[in-house]
């Protein structure tokens, strides 16, 4: 029988939840034998190569390309789990959340002190993805499954996660998992 | 006077004349998760997630006085699954970022939805725009945070009785301002009053902060309401 | 021009003069400003934050300039049905700003409010205090023309409305409809048989008669009126207040507006009827400032009845029984309706309700036992006292004595006000009204019941369908889902602030709403929708919370089919979240085209 199959993404997020999998000590060890790495930063493969069991997300949507990555997970994996705050519900990236998108770029590309000021303009380059309105938690944007909080996760919470889900039983979350911090 | 008889969850349990639900239970070691009460201060139930159930009638145990032989439903699934509804609705309300937040690990609000298991909430964020009022030489007013409770504004005033917080505006734009003038010549003590009675973080005393590691806060290893469920509470 | 200062100086050091201070200084200056701020919380010692706090709970209040002159448009749905969009976008074009906003001259500001008691007569307005009704683009036009030139509102006043709205102290617009006249609230009434008949009587035979008349309370809980007089009566008290609620905002309702313009003597003699079965010497009229226009003439009828010994001390002839009258204005909340609110305003603070119990009659105005009763009840009460309770009990059903007062508006051809029996059908109701194609009647406001053509031979009485007074009409092409959303935000901006589930929860459920309306709705948003009703409904702390989930709730209910169009069935999941939407802004701040490959797709 073949093994589980994890694809995993960072989005608009810092790689803090993907080095808090990594955190998980010799415990990583027992990981590889389990399961299988897909698409994920972690072993580089950078497109769906076949169908994954399960998906791991780090960091919201803030922008188009964001969403369109989270969207082709969706439509690859079988369950989609959304890794830490920023998956959640947008985590530091989100504290312009209330801030129209329009003035955050004009202080950070034209008013700041720090630009140069030979150059002030807001970048236009048209391989560059675009910037959204606000931070989107992933669940706003694709269905979620399950939710690991924690800025990071704690490796536990995702040892626990990630071998129930390819092990298909029940998450058990005990009190000292759950953490917003 | 006598006292009452009434019952929790069928658990026969006794209570003074005139004490309200939440404290009535809690000298009977059951816990009624509250966010805005805190003893001393005159409840005004305003976080609505001590809601119980008595004859098929919902009421806020934090204002109900006891009434003789009432029968309060307490962890019903589906009042434990409102109180958790309110919860989450206190977060995506505001704008509560944890893990920058000073208050996380001690912070009520944060606790509740531990005790509740809030994973994500079935709201979608508001996010709204709130101010940040550091005017004052020894705390700072994070609107962000604010969830309303009114503890503030009940517990802080100056020396001439007058109020130092209050609710301005209503409706989804009521918020807590801070007086200038009062909060210009705060004590220290008054600060530290006022940053402790607020549950989350919204009142801050400047200059602090990040005290306590992570691992030793007053949340980190055990639920909040377990000092009442020991029967250590107060 | 140290005006604030002369202004705050001539009102007593007492908190609760605030409200009292507060208008004055808004009347004069147009606004509070932060000077006027800082004087009334030395002269009445309060903090500053207090005292803007209770500025900034009511909607006619303000911290920052309103202009010279001020047009409060109404943005009841009645208002936007008879063409409220044109005649907003005059007032905008003419005034050169957006609503919420002062004229760059400063001298007109635009306002939406809510629902100010006209709805038969809509779209209407209130500029500086003035009521205009049936508003035109062009009239709206001439309105700003004309301020801008000097002609102040009242000047601008052309022709007057029926009845006592022509009296010299009320040269009103308005118009009474007084299209069914019944025998309780419009029979033949003697000036002063009903004070000088309770009199003749013991207070407790006055509250019997009424608690036999099975009167309920009109205001929209149905409370044993006579019960309610003796709770308030048996409390031991120094002193007890009997408190006319006048504040009249549920959408859609404007029958106390006519009672106070047509029978303001039977009301107030309501008053000293309930102020002689519990024992106050002192009434309270909490009269909505929408109505401020009719309060001279109101005073003046105070006037004429201390003169005839029918208010004043020893009434009636009745040695030892003194009773007399004053009157409170809101400034624009319609939670103040809300008695315990109202009580809380009445002394001057911010109109949020109290906690129960204890309850008005224990602990009312200045901790005080108090009865809080509709303007209706009153009035009805007085007549009951005059004519006895058989005469009052035979009208009406079993449950339901009597008669009520309906404010109809909307898709009609006779809006206006009716005295009905209770027990009457919608069908019937309809066919009064000239309303043979409706498609849909709110029963009761936005907190009542939308009812559907299936429900038309539902009665109009507490057991079945109860109302305060308004029934709001739709005619075959009104689109529901305007109707629940106009509604929502009502609830939305009119909710106090104080409690969680009505404060955000109404917020969340129109999000929802909104969602579905859209067509990204799945089954489980209209679960949801029925889930959040239900928890808001459940845990709200007053009677605003604990209904506004109602104009979701009931048309669910009566109109699934709506609903089930809208959603996009056998989906699981349907995000609100749209791409192209979400870049819009970002696109446009760095000058981009969105590429093709942007575009939202699933
Ligand atoms: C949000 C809210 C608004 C209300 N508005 C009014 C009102 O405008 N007029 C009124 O008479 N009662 C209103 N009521 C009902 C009052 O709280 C109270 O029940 C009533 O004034 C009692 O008088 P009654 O017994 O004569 O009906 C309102 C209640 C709520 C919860
Ligand atoms: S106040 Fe509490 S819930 Fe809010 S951000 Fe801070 S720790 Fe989190
Ligand atoms: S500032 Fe804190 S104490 Fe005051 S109302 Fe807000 S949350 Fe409560
Ligand atoms: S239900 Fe609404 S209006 Fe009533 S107390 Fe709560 S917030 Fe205020």
């Amino acid at each position: 029988m073949s093994k589980p199959v994890i694809a995993t993404a960072s989005l608009a997020g810092c790689f803090g939840c993907h080095m808090s999998l990594l955190d998980i000590d010799e415990r990583i060890l027992g990981l590889i034998d389990l399961v299988e790495f897909n698409k994920s930063p972690i072993d580089d493969i950078k497109t769906f190569t076949k169908p994954v069991d399960v998906g791991l997300i780090e960091g919201g949507c803030c922008n188009s390309e964001n969403v369109e990555v989270l969207r082709s997970f969706r439509k690859n994996c079988k369950v989609l789990v959304s890794v830490g705050e920023c998956a959640i519900m947008g985590g530091l990236p989100a504290m312009r959340n209330g801030i129209p998108i329009r003035e955050c770029l004009e202080e950070a590309y034209l008013n700041s002190p720090s630009v140069d000021p030979e150059d002030r303009t807001i970048p236009n380059d048209e391989d560059l993805p675009i910037i959204l309105d606000k931070v989107y938690p992933c669940h706003e944007v694709v269905k979620i499954d399950h939710f690991l909080p924690g800025c990071p996760p704690s490796a536990d919470l995702i040892w626990e996660a990630v071998t129930a889900l390819v092990e298909g039983r029940p998450l058990q979350l005990t009190y000292d998992l759950i953490k917003f911090d | 006077m006598n006292d009452v008889r009434f019952m929790i969850d069928g658990k026969e349990c006794l209570g003074k004349p005139g004490q309200t639900i939440v404290e009535a239970a809690k000298a009977n070691g059951v816990y009624i998760p509250v966010l805005c009460h805190f003893e001393g201060l005159k409840p005004v139930g305003s976080c609505r997630i001590c809601t119980v159930r008595v004859g098929g009638r919902f009421m806020a145990a934090c204002t109900q006085p006891l009434i003789e032989g009432m029968a309060v439903e307490n962890t019903a699934p589906d009042l434990e699954d409102m109180r958790k509804s309110l919860i989450e609705m206190l977060f995506v309300e505001g704008n509560h970022l944890c893990p920058s937040c000073e208050k996380s690990g001690n912070c009520e609000l944060q606790a509740l939805a531990y005790r509740y298991q809030v994973l994500a909430p079935r709201f979608p964020y508001l996010w709204p725009r709130r101010d940040i009022d550091a005017s004052a030489p020894l705390l700072m007013l994070d609107g962000n945070r604010c969830i309303q409770c009114l503890r503030c504004v009940r517990a802080c005033r100056a020396k001439d009785g007058r109020k130092v917080f209050a609710a301005v505006d209503r409706s989804r734009r009521v918020k807590i301002e801070v007086d200038k003038k009062l909060a210009a010549h705060l004590s220290e003590d008054q600060a530290r009053r006022a940053m402790d009675i607020c549950p989350v973080g919204a009142i801050l005393r400047k200059e602090t902060g990040f005290a306590v590691p992570i691992g030793r806060r007053k949340y980190d290893a055990v639920p909040i309401g377990s000092d009442v469920e020991k029967g250590t509470g107060r | 021009m140290a005006q604030e200062k002369d202004i705050v100086l001539r009102y007593p050091k007492d908190p609760s003069a605030l409200l009292d201070v507060v208008r004055d200084v808004q009347n004069r200056l147009g606004h509070v400003s932060e000077e006027a701020v800082s004087r009334i919380a030395a002269h009445l010692k309060l903090s500053e934050a207090e005292v803007r706090g209770a500025v900034t709970f009511y909607h006619f209040f303000s911290l920052t300039p309103r202009g010279a002159s001020t047009v409060y448009l109404n943005d009841s749905i009645t208002s936007r049905m008879k063409g409220r969009t044109a005649v907003a976008r005059a007032f905008e074009e003419e005034a050169g700003c957006r609503f919420g906003e002062v004229s760059p001259d400063g001298k007109v500001g635009l306002f939406p409010t809510s629902c100010i008691g006209m709805n038969d007569q809509e779209p209407s307005a209130i500029v500086d205090g003035v009521v205009f009704i049936k508003l035109s683009p062009d009239r709206a036009r001439a309105i700003v023309r004309g301020l801008r030139a000097g002609t102040p509102a009242s000047g601008q006043v052309t022709e007057f409305g029926d009845g006592a709205n022509q009296s010299t102290l009320v040269r009103a617009m308005v118009s009474n409809n007084i299209r069914k006249r019944g025998p309780v609230l419009f029979g033949p009434h003697e000036p002063g048989a009903a004070v000088r008949k309770a009199v003749s009587m013991t207070p407790e035979q006055v509250i019997d008669e009424v608690k036999k008349a099975g009167l309920l309370g009109r205001g929209g809980a149905g409370f044993p009126t006579g019960l309610k007089w003796e709770f308030c009566r048996r409390e031991k008290a120094p002193e007890r207040y009997v408190v006319c609620n006048a504040d009249e905002g549920e959408p859609g309702t404007f029958k106390d507006r006519v009672v106070l313009t047509e029978l303001p003597g039977l009301l107030f003699e309501g008053m000293a009827v309930a102020g002689y079965a519990v024992g106050a010497q002192t009434g309270i009229l909490y009269l909505r400032s929408e109505y401020a226009y009719l309060r001279a003439r109101l005073e003046a009828v105070l006037a004429g009845l201390r003169k005839e010994g029918i208010l004043g001390k020893n009434i009636a002839g009745s040695p030892g029984f003194h009773f007399d009258i004053v009157i409170k204005s809101g400034a624009g909340a319609y939670i103040c309706g809300e008695e315990s609110a109202l009580l809380e305003s009445a002394e001057g603070k911010r109109g949020e309700p109290r906690d129960r119990p204890p309850f008005p009659v224990q602990a009312g105005y200045l901790d005080r036992p108090t009865t809080v009763n509709n303007v209706e009840t009153l009035a009805t009460a007085a007549r009951i006292v005059v004519e006895g309770a058989a005469w009052f009990k035979a009208m009406g059903t079993p449950k339901s004595a009597g008669t009520k007062l309906l404010s109809v508006s909307g898709d009609c051809a006779r809006p206006g006000v009716y005295e009905v029996e209770y027990g009457l059908s919608i069908a019937e109701l309809l066919d009064m009204a000239g309303a043979p194609e409706a498609k849909a009647v709110q029963v009761g406001g936005p907190s009542g019941t939308c009812v559907s053509k299936a429900g038309y031979q539902r009665k109009i009485c507490f057991s079945d369908l109860p109302t305060g007074g308004s029934v709001i009409v739709f005619g075959p092409d009104r689109d529901i889902f305007e109707v629940v959303e106009n509604f929502m935000e009502f609830f939305i901006e009119e909710s106090c602030g104080w409690c969680t589930p009505c404060r955000a929860g109404n917020v969340l459920l129109k999000k929802k709403f909104e969602k579905v309306a859209q067509g990204k709705g799945t089954e489980g948003d209209l679960r949801d929708l029925e889930a959040w009703g239900k928890l808001v409904k459940a845990t709200s702390r007053c009677g605003l919370g604990q209904t506004s989930p109602n104009p979701i709730l009931t048309t669910m209910q009566n109109f699934p089919e709506l609903y089930e169009a809208r959603i996009q069935k056998g989906r699981d999941f349907v995000p609100e979240f749209d791409l192209a939407a979400a870049i819009q802004e970002g696109c446009a701040a760095a000058n981009r085209q969105p590429a093709c490959k942007e575009a939202d797709h699933e």
